[in-house]
């Protein structure tokens, strides 16, 4: 059983001073899979990732990385194991090759080696041209694929991304993604952690909920969507004034809560178990209401209904231009803080 | 921006697959990597010279003319007495980049990609210092240099200075853990820097290097002449440029440096073995 797992954590804890950051994680990473970690900022991912990469010693629980304790056996985890994210990054002054190269090295490459192997990659993640540049003058696409490539290296059998697309714009993102399909494509274990359900949902074969250091809940994407529900409505009214109008018939007819969204005329509902019937009589209801609704649809709940379901509180926005690299800087703060 | 080709022969796929994993590198190889390292950012990043360059400079014509007269009766004999103290003072003042640079990356996320290499741990650190002393012999070659235009003579000679240097550059080594030290401490590079001066301010300025200990008050006289290890190694290194050296000063620099670093190297890498 173990030998089909890359990862396996067993109770993992990590307190900073009496802040408690992981809690008692459980996590079983099948090989060859990509595992999402998903959770809002400060809710403990980065800790435990950096505890499964060998960086931070767990106060309790015990973790095996390819069958390597994380503790006793560490240099064997950090010799399958490749890291990229907010914590593991490359040097702003050196250029693209020189960071390669130097990560090279470090692994044993020889000098000619290490030289080629470094441009073979950097060829690879469209970098030649900014081969020589300092790798401060990156744009953030550019940035994330060095930092990509010096996590490849040594062709890594798990791979951890913290947050590998916080900040990006959405075509850099989209490659990211199909960079982390191909590595799983040739046998790769990617566990990464994200706080966009959309990265989750699109990436992870399985994702584990995160929140204040503890797993909320484990499972595939639809076996999280349907514990929380068979699948939701989402509809607008013609008129905002409606809205509570329409709320009032939605619970009568499914007999589950309404939720509000910013959005002034849009509501969601949850569809309870064996309530998938009671559906199809929502928008006659409606029409007998008086209330006109321009948009209806039904579907499997979104990752964003099943946070609000496990944690009662909706996840942080889910905006990639704004506020994720301060965000990030916040979280690693807050950390730091509670140290 | 190009798109990247990810299909079934592109170079991405090529790229990660690599055909051959080689031997792990010894300690010495993966230390000297990381002096590489160290010296490409000097490459990179020249002003980190600067004060390599410049403070030596500044200090010992400031001493010299400005306090010369008043402390030796004129100049030139003041910068006989003076010389062997100030390259101290020079190399010692920049080894607090130690500290800064070791933070830095700590700051920049570039640490933690070396802490999760299956490598020499002490590595990043022992080879950072090494590329240090590169730059402490730039500092000791120029301040050595104007000394000897300003009419430095060392009766030692080209053995003697150079012994003098080396003698330097091994408790600059050895003082530099304490730095190592600061800069995991720390939260910021600029408050590295800050403790590093308070630190090394009365280790340079309370000692034999600027006048005689014997004109100081009875407690300043005790810490500058018979505590401050920075005036142990002062007199090593006059001896050794004068040619008058015995081998008791010379012993005891070695000793202190072999305590302070088998003091705060065991430290330093506990520290950075349980850095968070």
């Amino acid at each position: 059983m173990s030998a089909e797992l890359a990862v396996e954590a067993t109770g993992l804890v990590k307190h900073f001073k009496d802040v408690k950051a992981v809690d008692g994680v459980d996590l079983r990473v099948p090989a060859g899979s990509v595992y999402g970690v998903l959770g809002p900022n400060g809710a403990g991912k980065t800790t435990a990732v950096r505890m499964l990469a060998t960086l931070l010693r767990p106060d309790a629980g015990t973790a095996r990385v390819l069958g390597h304790d994380i503790v006793d056996d560490a240099d064997d985890v950090r010799f399958n194991v490749g890291l990229t994210g907010q914590f593991a990054s490359v040097d702003e002054d050196l250029t693209g090759a020189e960071n390669v190269t130097l990560l090279a090295r470090m692994y044993g490459f020889s000098g000619s080696e290490a030289r080629r192997r470094a441009s073979a990659l950097l060829a690879a993640f469209e970098l030649s041209d900014a081969a020589d540049k300092p790798v401060k003058s990156y744009s953030g696409g550019m940035r994330r694929r060095i930092d990509l490539a010096a996590s490849l290296v040594m062709s890594p059998k798990v791979l951890f991304l913290d947050e590998p697309t916080t900040g990006l714009d959405p075509r850099s993102r989209n490659q990211v993604w199909d960079i982390v399909r191909l590595l799983v494509a040739e046998g790769t274990t990617v566990l990464l952690t994200t706080q966009y359900l959309e990265e989750a949902d699109q990436l992870a074969d399985r994702i584990a909920v995160i929140d204040h250091g503890k797993v909320i809940a484990e499972g595939t994407a639809p076996q999280l969507k349907s514990s929380v529900g068979t699948g939701s409505v989402h509809l607008r009214v013609a008129d905002a004034r409606q809205r509570e109008d329409a709320a009032a018939v939605i619970e009568r007819v499914i007999g589950d809560e309404v939720t509000r969204p910013n959005d002034p005329y849009a509501l969601a509902a949850r569809v309870p178990q064996g309530m998938e019937e009671q559906v199809a009589h929502l928008l006659p209801r409606l029409h007998e209401a008086g209330i006109a609704v321009p948009e209806f649809s039904l579907g499997q709940p979104s990752l964003d209904e099943v946070f609000l379901a496990l944690t009662g509180k909706m996840p942080e926005p889910e905006d990639p231009e704004n506020e994720d690299w301060d965000e990030e800087q916040t979280e690693q703060h807050t950390e730091e803080e509670a140290r | 921006m190009t798109t990247l080709d990810i299909g079934d022969n592109s170079a991405l796929r090529q790229a990660i697959r690599v055909e051959r994993r080689p031997k792990r590198p010894s300690a010495l190889a993966t230390t000297l990597t990381f002096t590489h390292r160290a010296l490409l950012k000097i490459k990179h990043v020249p002003e980190q010279l600067m004060d390599a360059t410049l403070t030596p400079v500044i200090f010992t014509l400031m001493f010299v003319y400005l306090f010369g007269g008043a402390i030796a009766g004129d100049p030139q004999t003041y910068v006989q007495f003076l010389l062997p103290g100030i390259l101290v003072q020079s190399v010692l003042l920049i080894t607090v980049y130690t500290g800064f640079t070791i933070n830095t990356d700590i700051s920049k996320g570039v640490f933690d990609r070396f802490r999760s290499l299956p490598i020499w741990r002490p590595a990043p650190i022992v080879g950072a210092l090494l590329g240090d002393s590169v730059r402490y012999t730039i500092a000791s070659t120029i301040t050595i240099g104007l000394g000897l235009i300003l009419g430095f003579r060392p009766e030692g000679g080209l053995v003697g200075v150079v012994l003098a240097v080396m003698l330097l550059l091994i408790f600059a080594f050895a003082l530099s853990w304490i730095f190592t030290i600061l800069g995991l401490l720390m939260r910021t590079p600029n408050a590295v820097m800050g403790v590093s001066m308070l630190i090394l301010m009365p280790l340079t300025f309370a000692s034999n290097i600027f006048v005689d200990p014997a004109t100081m008050p009875s407690g300043l006289q005790t810490w500058a002449q018979d505590i401050n290890p920075v005036s142990y190694l002062v007199t090593g290194v006059r001896g050794l440029m004068y040619g008058t050296a015995s081998f008791g000063d010379i012993a005891w620099v070695l000793v202190v440096s072999a305590i302070l670093t088998g003091v705060l190297a065991p430290i330093t890498m506990r520290m950075y073995r349980n850095k968070t």
